[in-house]
């Protein structure tokens, strides 16, 4: 006798969701597996006193986007648009409205 | 309770035959909703471990980085600023960082040419990031050349490659000592390219920050909770940007889910009739119609959300690649930790599943009260 509709849909169900607890064990096992990958990355920042992620290599703004300046849109030339892909996928630094200290 | 499950299994049972009995039109739906929810998933985890492993490296970036702004742009800036800085009270270090940039002609690729406080080798030689090992094929031991400032071209010999698992880092860096930096790239003795600085107190950053723009109004100082921000804010922007993009998907897709879910077909209307006059209940209906949209929204969720998980974490993203990439020829291949959670499973679940069972309400209900005389006769 063939299987029921319902038996069929509670196994495909049953094993997708077991997949999915699966998926999220493994996420948990590799967050603490990659922690000294992590580690070597993190120890390398510090040593070399990186400052970005190296993202986009395209443009100087995007590659060291915290460093970037406030003129970041006529980067390359006074009449320059923007024409690095990267460069209308990231948003500018947060900082880079705001001051340290009065302008007057 | 036995004859509840029974009774349930019985109209999943026939929910299920029913669905296969149109299976062009569901099967689309299907496909189409896995797809959704496969691209939503990638966006979200995506962005989410790229921010997670940011904050987790970026963290040791250092406490305050100064620049020197001359015609609105940064340019070296003379070390005897350092000197004026250390005065400040709260600085314990100040440290001339000295790198650049150098565009490679044959390989259209720039790289990031830093010169570290500390460089163990000999001179004449560098270290470079995995990326750039793997581009140009240079092991340890090979000979690169360069071309300096005067035009002149240099070789150097690779004392090391940078571990690969720091590639988010390092994969477009040349690593090699000062000397041999300020001669190739003549950058002048005296002159860094910006300065980093140590603080004892982290509360006194903005403090300090502040101190150092009175002091040297042509100077701009960045803190390092403003680089973390900065990543923060970028992949929370781009995860927005992406969502953006794909509304129109998603709109169309609810177009065709409340087309599929409202628009009931002659021919469904008259099943309905039939089932209610041999006897059905409209909460038979109902459920009924309840499970015809578990059957494909869950299966669908959960489709799309193991799908993307192994896009994003086994695959590295690479459906996002071309997009990042831009024009970039030189790209960090970093295979993303997985900082996902049950919360992240949840909001997407109800991202994509509540709202498509909530479309499907008043239908089904306007379904399940049809009057089956009607329907069979007319």
């Amino acid at each position: 006798m063939p299987a029921r509709n319902s038996t069929w849909y509670a196994a495909v169900t049953g094993s997708m969701l077991l997949l999915l607890t699966l998926i999220l064990l493994h996420a948990t096992y590799r967050t603490t597996a990659d922690q000294p990958h992590l580690n070597v990355t993190a120890d390398l920042v510090q040593t070399l006193e990186l400052s970005d992620l190296c993202l986009f290599t395209e443009a100087s703004y995007t590659r060291h986007l915290s460093l970037a300046d406030l003129h970041t849109p006529f980067q390359e030339s006074p009449m320059a648009i923007e024409h690095f892909p990267s460069g209308s996928l990231a948003a500018p630094p947060l900082h880079l409205t705001e001051s340290h200290a009065a302008h007057d | 309770m036995p004859h509840t499950i029974e009774k349930q299994r019985h109209i999943i049972d026939f929910t299920l035959a029913s669905l296969l009995r149109r299976k062009g039109k569901n099967g689309a739906l299907f496909i189409v909703y896995t797809l959704i929810v496969f691209i939503l998933a990638s966006v979200m985890f995506f962005t989410h471990a790229l921010k997670q492993e940011a904050s987790l490296v970026l963290k040791e970036a250092p406490e305050i980085i100064v620049q020197r702004m001359l015609q609105g742009r940064y340019t070296p800036i003379p070390e005897e600023y350092a000197a004026k800085i250390r005065e400040i009270r709260g600085v314990t270090a100040v440290r001339a960082r000295v790198w650049g940039y150098y565009y490679d002609p044959v390989f259209l690729a720039n790289y990031t040419i830093m010169a570290p406080e500390t460089f163990p080798h000999e001179p004449g030689s560098i270290a470079i990031g995995s990326g750039i090992s793997r581009m140009r094929r240079a092991y340890e031991g090979d000979t690169i050349s360069f071309t300096g400032a005067d035009g002149k071209a240099r070789n150097f010999t690779i004392a090391a490659v940078l571990p690969e698992e720091s590639q988010l880092v390092s994969a477009d860096l040349i690593l090699m000592a000062e000397a041999d930096y300020r001669e190739f790239s003549g950058l002048p003795a005296g002159l860094a390219s910006d300065l980093t600085l140590k603080v004892r107190n982290p509360k006194e950053f903005a403090t300090i920050a502040e101190k150092i723009v009175r002091l040297l109004p042509d100077t701009r100082p960045i803190i390092r909770n403003e680089i973390l921000r900065t990543y923060d804010a970028i992949f929370s922007w781009r995860g927005g940007l992406l969502i953006i993009i794909m509304s129109a998907a998603v709109l169309a897709f609810v177009i065709f889910a409340w087309d599929k879910a409202s628009g009931l077909s002659a021919e469904e209307k008259k099943e309905i009739g039939i089932l209610k006059a041999v006897g059905w209940e409209t909460s038979d209906i109902l459920f009924m119609k309840f499970w015809e949209g578990m059957a494909i929204s869950l299966t669908s969720f959960l489709t799309g959300t193991i799908l993307a998980y192994g896009h994003v974490f086994f695959t590295s993203a690479s459906l996002f690649v071309p997009v990042l990439k831009g024009w970039s020829v030189l790209y960090p291949e970093f295979r993303l930790t997985p900082f996902i959670n049950p919360g992240h499973i949840a909001t997407l679940f109800f991202l994509t599943v509540v709202p498509y069972t909530i479309t499907t309400i008043i239908p089904s209900w306007r379904a399940a009260t049809i009057d089956p005389d009607s329907v069979l006769r007319s």
